[in-house]
């Protein structure tokens, strides 16, 4: 049960080739999150896995069985949408009961499941209402309490939390992983919020321009990034860059490393001025001026008192250094 | 979801419409374009055979055709300049605050949903009658001689009478243009110094500039065939015998179809030149 | 700096609009006190405004001649029957267009659009010819089908706005739910569409009760509607002002109680989408 592979899958928009090839392999049970930027094909491709598009080529196949000329209905998948897409002339109840009704169950079988949906996800007083009465969190269940009834094989999420504000996203982002690991059932998230692809993911499949970049568990990305959009895409701050003699001098076009690896030592061997420092308290960003390395972006933790102005020597961690080639490859 | 399916089912469920008015277009069409090039005269024995330009030549030689246009241009000059001017100026006052303002739209919104007949009849008699109309009694009241509105005025009656009827159309619409202006940008303007004419005359009247077109395209081809409310007030005398009422007195008066049918295809072919301008801007909007 | 709406202007503004309002609502009102006056009062000099003795008896007069229930019955079927034969046609026809679009249908839907700007004169005798060949002049069916062939474009049209301002996400939901074309459409799209095809159908009948070139032109004694039955008082005989005041006032006055709900319809149906 939620085995899905894609072989060969292209996607094309008339002349826009969309999606120009993409093999992946989804195991039963893990949370996989399709992430890049805007308009690299990540909504695309989970829509393709949906039915809601069709494949220009290729072989979409779900726990072993050709999906790919299937109607959506006939996938066995369920679908949270970015603007939840309730029925609004129905109530919460309805909206729920709604697949069960059109896959023909009975009404008593019907009830049994929507009341169990609601009792998981907290919507057992809101049964009555109309969507236009609920609050975004509220929505937000209730599109998940409709996919959940119908024990899909995978769930799709498209971009689900992105229209929540800050606060709910965190605890929303909480209680889908919780649910994750309550049902154990395949799903596929798409998002463009790397923090919410490092929470929740057992796999990420970074895309950008229709090609996946790298596929692996979020710390596997983090440490051995495979390229440059993969490094510069996960992790906040952005990993530093620094090209030019000194990239040279360690042998490769460009060297690269993270925010959170550059210490602040008397004797380091880069050196720079400080021109921004933010002080979070927990942390400090400060942004150095270091010359011909650029500007580098260093993270210290707790409180540091650097400002603007202030000479600073850097020591690099030697072991998280990333090396990268011309073509922007990680060397090994 | 478009797959081919759905693509014939669409197609299917499309084609009673298409069908209904592309007959309802052509085959009228082509009867009246047939006629227009026949010598038709049913009174006097019926097809006499083919009449070439003949019946395009005499219509626009008649001596009723040039005052006819003149009638035509009077009527829907006039009434566009007062629908849209007033329109813009009841628009502004209706935008602004003050109480009860859903009970004055129902009140200036009222006239266009008045039946046409009923429109005619009423203002002729009850207001511009010269003996017991409204009008009349009023100019008494004052001790001036009541005007003879139908018979010496008939052009400003009609127009008084036709505008009465669209300017609820135009104050709609405009008023709808106006409460879709942002409201930031008069505040930045305000910020900037300008004053309430200024206001007026750089940000308001631009926005409205789309909507004032399309109220002047679409009352346009409306008021080119307006009918009941000619014949109800001069019936085509004094002048007044617009276009689309000349063409309805040579075919149903004088039962002269084929130079009727010809004065018809010139009033198709006029208020096509105006539906032109009007769809490109609804082709514009389409593409939003 | 906080600004208040001053009191002094918001009364100003109040005072200009009703003032305006009243007189151009003023015929309107005009007419329907008259119809409650007796003949000898409408003309009366100077005019009488709220003072007089209101009677009953125009409407009473009216009614019993010139078979006024018939003419209002006319005028009720077909309008309600052109309108509904419309949206029978119409909304298959704006479905395909809404969610099935081809690269034609902004074409089609323009040409369909261009359809209502044909002077109707121009094919007056044509229809006037069919008419007689088929046997409907004069006949509720023949109008029927007339008015509701100049009303199409915009059933069309409004039926076929409504439709597109339904989420799509939302079908696309339904879809993914297991609901066949058959249950998307009648489970979830008509439920959400009824508004829409409420507003449509309350702007076409009263397009069609009010219309007033057909009506005239195609009937006479059997299936003549109110405006026809309005301009027989156009040639009168003695005093009238007070039984035209009271039919006119009953003709007008079940449209200009809708005409006030669909205000909103009339912008959208009228300016066929160039103003929002």
């Amino acid at each position: 049960m939620g085995k899905i592979t894609l072989k060969s899958v292209r996607k094309s928009f008339g002349e826009t080739h969309v999606i120009p090839g993409i093999d992946l392999d989804i195991n039963d049970g893990e949370f996989v999150v399709f992430v890049g930027p805007s308009g690299c094909g990540k909504s695309t491709l989970l829509r393709l896995i949906a039915g809601l598009e069709d494949t220009s080529a290729g072989v979409i196949e779900i726990d072993g069985t050709d999906a790919t000329a299937l109607p959506p209905a006939k996938r066995g998948l369920a679908m949270v949408f970015q603007s939840y897409a309730l029925y609004p002339h129905m109530t919460v109840r309805k909206n729920i009961a709604f697949p069960l009704k059109m896959a023909g169950l009975d009404q008593a079988e019907q009830d049994r499941r929507v009341t169990h949906a609601a009792s998981i996800l907290n919507l057992s007083s809101y049964l009555d209402r109309r969507p236009g009465q609920l609050s975004g969190g509220q929505r937000q269940r209730v599109a998940i309490g409709r996919a959940i009834v119908r024990e899909p094989s995978a769930f799709l999420f498209d971009e689900p939390l992105s229209n929540l504000d800050a606060a709910l996203r965190v605890s929303m982002r909480q209680e889908i992983s919780e649910l994750h690991q309550s049902l154990k059932t395949t799903m596929i998230y798409v998002t463009h919020d790397q923090v919410e692809a490092m929470t929740m993911a057992d796999k990420i499949v970074v895309l950008n321009a229709g090609r996946i970049e790298q596929v692996g568990s979020p710390l596997d990305l983090y440490r051995s990034p495979a390229n440059l959009f993969v490094a510069g895409f996960i992790g906040s701050p952005k990993m530093n860059f620094i090209s030019g003699a000194e990239a040279q001098r360690q042998g490769c076009a460009t060297l690269g490393v993270r925010p959170e690896h550059i210490d602040i030592a008397p004797d380091g061997p880069w050196q720079g001025t400080v021109g921004l420092a933010e002080h979070l308290g927990s942390d400090t960003f400060l942004k150095v001026d270091a010359g011909a390395l650029g500007t580098l972006t260093v993270r210290a933790s707790g409180e540091v008192a650097l400002s603007h102005g202030d000479k600073i020597r850097l020591q690099p961690q030697p072991d998280k250094i990333h090396r990268f080639d011309t073509d922007g490859k990680a060397l090994r | 979801m478009a797959t081919k399916a759905s693509r014939s089912a669409a197609r299917l469920m499309m084609a009673p419409a298409v069908i209904l008015l592309l007959g309802w277009m052509l085959v009228p069409l082509v009867m009246t374009l047939w006629f227009s090039f026949r010598n038709y005269l049913p009174l006097r024995g019926g097809d006499q055979g083919f009449a070439g330009f003949d019946n395009y030549v005499r219509f626009v030689t008649s001596s009723a055709f040039w005052p006819a246009i003149g009638a035509t241009l009077t009527i829907v000059l006039g009434a566009l300049i007062i629908t849209i001017v007033l329109g813009v100026l009841l628009a502004l006052l209706l935008d602004q605050p003050m109480w009860g303002q859903g009970i004055v739209r129902i009140l200036v919104i009222a006239p266009f949903f008045v039946m046409p007949t009923v429109s005619g009849l009423v203002w002729k008699n009850m207001f511009l009658d010269s003996v017991n109309g409204l009008f009349a009694q009023v100019a008494r009241m004052f001790g001036a001689t009541p005007v003879e509105w139908i018979i010496d005025q008939p052009f400003a009656s009609l127009i008084l009478i036709v505008s009465w009827q669209w300017l609820p159309f135009a104050t709609l619409i405009l008023l709808t243009a106006i409460q879709s202006l942002d409201r930031e940008q008069l505040e930045a303007a305000e910020m900037d110094g300008a004053t309430a004419w200024k206001r007026f005359w750089h940000i308001i009247l631009p926005h409205l500039s789309r909507a004032i077109t399309v109220v002047l395209l679409i009352e346009t081809i409306f008021l080119l065939s307006i009918f009941a409310e000619i014949k109800m007030t001069t019936a085509g005398a004094f002048g007044t015998k617009t276009l689309t009422y000349l063409i309805y007195q040579r075919v149903l008066e004088s039962q002269n179809i084929g130079l009727g049918s010809a004065g018809g295809v010139y009033a198709i072919i006029l208020a096509n030149i105006v539906a032109i301008f009007l769809m490109r801007i609804v082709g514009k909007n389409l593409d939003r | 700096m906080a600004r208040s709406i001053s009191q002094r202007r918001k009364t100003i503004n109040t005072v200009l609009a009703w003032s305006l309002g009243l007189l151009i609502f003023f015929p309107i009102l005009w007419t329907i006190l008259t119809s409650f006056k007796t003949e000898g009062d409408a003309i009366a000099y100077p005019p009488k405004f709220l003072f007089f003795d209101w009677t009953l008896e125009n409407y009473a007069i009216v009614q019993e001649r010139s078979n006024y229930m018939r003419y209002l019955w006319n005028s009720v079927i077909i309008a309600g029957g052109s309108t509904l034969l419309g949206i029978l046609v119409a909304v298959p026809a704006a479905w395909s267009m809404a969610f099935v679009p081809s690269r034609r249908t902004k074409d089609i839907l323009m040409w369909m659009l261009s359809t209502k700007m044909l002077p109707a004169v121009g094919v007056l005798y044509p229809i006037y010819l069919l008419f007689i060949k088929l046997g409907l002049l004069d006949t509720r069916t023949g109008l029927v089908i007339v008015l509701m062939l100049i009303n199409l474009p915009i059933i069309v049209w409004m039926l076929y706005t409504y439709f597109k301002e339904i989420p799509a996400e939302i079908l696309e939901a339904a879809r993914m739910d297991g609901a066949g074309l058959k249950d998307e459409i009648l489970h979830v799209l008509t439920p959400m569409a009824i508004p829409g095809i409420a507003s449509t159908i309350l702007l076409n009948f009263i397009l069609a009760w009010n219309e007033a070139f057909w009506t005239l032109n195609l009937t006479a004694a059997q299936a003549g509607t109110l405006t026809a039955f309005i301009a027989s008082y156009s040639s009168p005989e003695g005093l009238f002002y007070a039984k035209l005041s009271a039919a006119s006032t009953m003709a007008i006055a079940p449209i200009l109680i809708l005409g006030w709900f669909s205000q909103k319809q009339l912008v959208r149906g009228l300016t066929f989408g160039a103003v929002k």
